[in-house]
């Protein structure tokens, strides 16, 4: 199929999660207005985000290679994560955090790997 | 406080990334295209972002055992990029796609919050309109959009900033998975200099916001601590139950205030 190789299985995982995740975004839409949540659900939602955000967070920086917890200050990725906490938290500055935590992260990462 | 407006406080604590566009005298409201590029510019930290993370998706893909196509498909039809990257992991180890599919909606569960913010927003757009934003309605574009949409100086056609940020997170997602693919096999080590680190870094600049409360301390130390006791669950299920616990946390620690306020 035009060289770019994609195999059934591929398409059914592409379609299916391409459909889910639509559906996830659209469903509350066209029954808008005729529908309020329930003021509890409101509430829980409203952790939604940065619970699932730290969810992700935490395991990408603390497991990076996704088998072993690695809690040290060798550990490029924990460097850079506390970086992006002390310049998110002085600073209140999205692209600022993003920028400098990763320039740390790099230069962590290179001088590690240097010795 | 309803979600809408904790969401539109944090970002707008965010602070710089809205500069110059309060307009609470203006008699001329901006054109169509003018709301669409203030979008688009409003958008821009964020895509600096997602830069190498939609390389990196890209050049991971071959390794995990992805196809061009799937790939690329993807960034195209699905637009989700945590979502992208765990299918890919799952995929890599050789899960089979129904489960993949199943994770992909565990992972995206938070955008019916996203969603569920943008309902007064959105309740009188037409339809086409209402598909078309709810498809691209990524954590970058709805938290950009939630602020604007929240400020009242009157300005009408919105859904063109709203689209411009959508546009824009679409073309350079697309356009970054396609350089990654490209040039993953040209440098096969692009995927060790760990540029896999600007998702973490982009997504603690997201929560830093948030934890302006105890509710949200807790929610989120909870979470992060079972994400790591759960981190051996097949299938990122302990995404999940991470994330549950974290909301649960937040709620719990929420009503003990409440009630500890009431008896006084």
């Amino acid at each position: 199929m035009f060289g770019i190789g994609l195999q059934l299985s591929e398409i059914y995982m592409v379609a299916g999660m391409a459909a889910v995740t639509f559906g996830i975004r659209y469903i509350l839409f066209p029954v808008s207005g005729r529908m309020q949540f329930p003021k509890w659900l409101e509430k829980g939602l409203g952790y939604v985000p940065p619970a699932v955000l730290t969810a992700i967070i935490v395991p990408s920086v603390l497991i990076p290679d996704g088998k072993t917890l690695d809690i040290n200050l060798d550990n490029p990725y924990l460097i850079g994560a506390i970086a992006a906490c002390i310049t998110g938290a002085i600073f209140k500055n999205l692209l600022l955090t993003i920028v400098v935590s990763m320039v740390i992260f790099l230069v962590a990462q290179w001088a590690f790997a240097m010795g | 406080m309803p979600t809408w407006c904790v969401c539109t406080r944090l970002w707008a604590a965010g602070g710089s990334i809205w500069p110059g566009d309060a307009r609470p005298f203006n008699n001329t409201n901006p054109s169509r295209w003018s709301l669409f590029f203030e979008g688009a510019k409003d958008t821009f930290p964020l895509i600096v972002g997602a830069v190498p993370f939609g390389i990196i998706f890209g050049a991971l893909a071959d390794t995990a055992g992805l196809s061009f196509g799937a790939a690329m498909g993807m960034s195209l039809f699905v637009f989700a990029g945590s979502a992208q990257f765990v299918a890919l992991g799952l995929a890599a180890s050789g899960t089979p796609w129904p489960m993949i599919v199943v994770t992909t909606f565990v992972v995206n569960l938070r955008h019916l919050l996203y969603s569920a913010t943008m309902v007064p927003f959105y309740k009188n757009l037409p339809h086409a309109w209402k598909m078309l934003l709810a498809f691209g309605l990524t954590d970058e574009t709805f938290a950009v959009a939630v602020t604007r949409y929240g400020k009242h100086d009157g300005v009408t056609g919105k859904r063109y900033y709203n689209l411009g940020s959508m546009v824009f997170m679409y073309l350079n997602w697309n356009l970054c998975t396609l350089i990654g693919l490209t040039a993953g096999k040209t440098f096969p080590e692009i995927s060790r200099w760990g540029l896999d680190f600007a998702m973490p870094a982009t997504f603690i600049g997201i929560v830093i916001p948030y934890l302006v409360t105890r509710p949200m301390w807790a929610a989120v130390i909870t979470a992060g601590i079972v994400s790591i006791a759960a981190h051996d669950l097949p299938h990122k299920l302990g995404l999940m139950l991470a994330a549950l616990a974290g909301v649960t946390a937040g709620m719990v620690c929420e009503n003990l205030f409440c009630e500890r306020k009431k008896e006084k």
